[in-house]
């Protein structure tokens, strides 16, 4: 386990406002989901999650085809589509448009994709001003902070953290009604939905057969940043493919209730090109940005490709009893929580974040929720034999195959076995508190510590089962 | 050059070439209920009201002028180029603004305006929401920048769902380059998880059925 993830994860445990916050959200994040999707309220929620499975798995196992096919349609609306391998590669893009038309502000709506790539800190460090406009975005983006959740970003923060960021940077009086905070955003945020020269937006799908970028949200920053400036861009990973609007009528009605138990969110956007003839108003011209950023290196794996279906609802880190302890600070990139757990080493490469496919208790809840059934708990698995093989490699895991050993070889003497049970028994304290935590120091350090600080042994019963088995 | 590339990358992990044809997509899934038009209506005017919009059942398009005539009293509204709004005599109440077809007159009207009024090109029973194709009679901006909007949408135009309007509009870009499906105000719970109305889009909606 790096120290970084180590640190940031019992800095969160030991904070209790935070832990009250992050298991509040995500509970009743996780409450709305099952409402909307119990058998009384969608009675074909499964044949859905069935339905939105294959058509992801036949769109990623044609990509290439399904990419081109997008581009044509794109392309004959009017708007272009640029391919970019990484994040430099999008903001040397978006910083050679500025600079030609002229542009300084550019309103951007909430994208993980955006959050992935690092792009706000790009294009201010050349000079131009990039303003999140999502309510939850624009606040992380002035405390600068990551996305604390998928889709709840400033879940970590109060009101009044908020109240303070605004004194801070709006130049406003002290403001701790939440309402009256969300109006402030509101009235900063028009100026500069009216003034921008550039809206950039993810995309929640890329429609292949009509060259369409789909956009979901409820606050309604998504379709200002689309509509009221001249130029559009929308960047989105190539894994955001389907083939057909029809398929929208599967995935939108996982998508809000996965997410937020929401029927469909407030607005659903489905955007094709630059305003048309006649057309009053909308963006003269549209782009999009289609990246890897290390998607590719994924692909070629059967097992793992899965991992690609995702369509960012969250569902997985509220259900995920990992992610509501450790929160989502405490992963090392934009993605947190179980798909996290499988996307960040996956498009970094297994080297670079060993830890994270061992930051799950394996119990399957995210798998469970998952609206378009990525079996995220076999992925892990997949992912903890890749490390483990990488380590064998390099002979790192000595001590643990020695563990291993010793450990198999006490199991296979049953004598052995009873006696070391009699005797970890009674050294037990009488009370059955601080089992091996009190432990003396010599005993209590290194991987054993970092497990020992937040959980202990039950306290030994009074008879083995074996000793109850031999008097039944 | 990355395009290339990228494509090349995609396809050797596929183990795909170049122009290989696909087999057929999955059928897509659709399911249209089967929901008299009373029925529709009072599903998505249930809907709506869930969501904290406000509903309006017109008998007829003298009705619904007088509602929106009484709605948008003492205030100032923008009205979309809709042919039914005209119809209903609504386009050219006082202190309605319409017929507006130069982009930055028509975001400098929408920015001050108190209530922006369109019609609808259809609306979804089951969820309450308002399908709203961009075209020469409705800007993306009436529906969205006033901080009140209503729509008056005639009964013909509501269909059961999702499924249905994906029926009748198999590929929606080949008719504009934006389709916006509205369902209930404007809102965010991104502080604590409180639910407030109106942020950047309007928080308050009112949907008129004509007939």
């Amino acid at each position: 386990m790096s120290v970084e993830f180590d640190r940031n994860i019992h800095n969160t445990l030991a904070d209790a406002n935070l832990q009250l916050a992050i298991y509040t959200a995500t509970a009743r994040l996780k409450e709305k989901r099952i409402e909307t999707v119990a058998p009384g309220a969608l009675p074909d929620y499964q044949e859905l999650r069935t339905q939105a499975n294959a058509v992801k798995k036949h769109t990623i196992e044609n990509l290439d085809y399904y990419l081109e096919e997008f581009e044509r349609n794109v392309e004959a609306r009017g708007g272009k589509v640029v391919y970019a391998k990484d994040g430099t590669e999008v903001a040397d893009f978006v910083l050679a448009l500025a600079k030609d038309r002229g542009a300084r502000l550019i309103v951007k709506g909430k994208s993980m994709t955006s959050e992935e790539l690092g792009l706000n800190e790009r294009l201010e460090h050349n000079g131009l001003e990039a303003v999140e406009t999502d309510l939850g975005e624009f606040i992380v983006q002035l405390a600068h902070v990551r996305p604390y959740h998928i889709v709840a970003p400033a879940l970590h923060m109060t009101r009044f953290d908020v109240a303070e960021l605004f004194t801070k940077h709006l130049h406003v009086p002290n403001e701790t009604v939440i309402e009256k905070q969300t109006a402030i955003a509101r009235a900063v945020l028009r100026r500069k939905f009216l003034a921008a020269d550039i809206g950039i937006s993810g995309a929640n799908f890329l429609v292949a057969g009509s060259g369409a970028v789909v956009l979901v949200e409820n606050e309604g920053n998504i379709r200002l940043t689309t509509s009221a400036p001249k130029i559009h861009i929308a960047i989105a990973g190539i894994e955001k493919m389907i083939p057909r609007a029809q398929d929208l009528a599967t995935f939108l009605k996982l998508l809000g209730r996965s997410g937020t138990g929401q029927l469909l969110t407030v607005y659903t956007s489905f955007l094709s090109g630059p305003r048309r003839a006649g057309e009053i108003d909308g963006p003269d011209e549209f782009y999009v940005v289609l990246l890897d950023n290390g998607r590719t290196r994924l692909l070629p794996d059967r097992g793992k490709r899965q991992s690609l279906y995702c369509i960012r609802c969250g569902a997985c880190l509220n259900a995920c009893p990992v992610y509501r302890k450790i929160g989502g600070h405490s992963f090392p990139w934009a993605y947190s929580g179980p798909i996290g757990a499988i996307i960040t080493p996956q498009f970094m490469g297994i080297s670079h974040e060993p830890a994270l496919p061992f930051a799950s208790s394996l119990c399957g809840a995210c798998g469970e929720v998952c609206p378009v059934k990525i079996d995220i708990p076999k992925v892990l698995l997949e992912l903890r034999s890749d490390v483990k093989k990488a380590e064998a490699r390099d002979q790192r895991n000595r001590l643990e195959k020695l563990a291993f050993r010793a450990f198999a070889w006490l199991m296979t003497h049953p004598r052995l076995y009873e006696m070391a049970g009699k005797l970890a028994a009674s050294a037990a304290p009488p009370d059955g508190s601080g089992w091996i935590r009190g432990v003396p120091a010599p005993m209590n350090i290194g991987p054993l510590r970092a497990w020992l600080s937040q959980r202990d042994l039950p306290p030994a019963p009074a008879r083995s089962f074996r000793e109850m088995w031999r008097r039944r | 050059m990355s395009r290339d590339n990228i494509l090349h990358r995609v396809r050797t992990a596929l183990g795909r070439s170049a122009g290989q044809a696909v087999a057929d997509p999955p059928p897509v899934r659709i399911r249209i209920p089967d929901v008299d038009m009373e029925q529709r209506i009072s599903n998505m005017f249930a809907a709506i009201e869930a969501l904290a919009g406000k509903t309006h059942r017109a008998a007829s398009p003298e009705d619904a002028r007088a509602f929106v005539a009484a709605a948008i009293e003492g205030k100032s509204a923008v009205a979309s180029n809709a042919p039914y709004l005209a119809q209903c005599g609504i386009a050219n109440l006082p202190g309605v603004r319409s017929g507006i077809t130069d982009r930055e007159e028509l975001r400098g009207l929408c920015a001050a305006a108190d209530v922006g009024i369109t019609s609808a090109d259809y609306a979804l029973g089951d969820t309450g929401t308002l399908v709203m194709i961009s075209s020469p009679h409705e800007a993306r901006l009436v529906s969205l920048l006033p901080p009140a909007h209503i729509a008056v949408v005639p009964r013909g135009r509501i269909l059961t769902g999702l499924d249905e309007l994906f029926t009748i509009l198999p590929n929606p870009a080949e008719m504009t380059s934006s389709m916006v499906l509205i369902t209930g105000p404007s809102r965010t719970a991104d502080i604590e998880q409180i639910l407030v109305r109106g942020v950047h889009g309007p928080g308050q909606i009112t949907v008129v059925v004509v007939g």
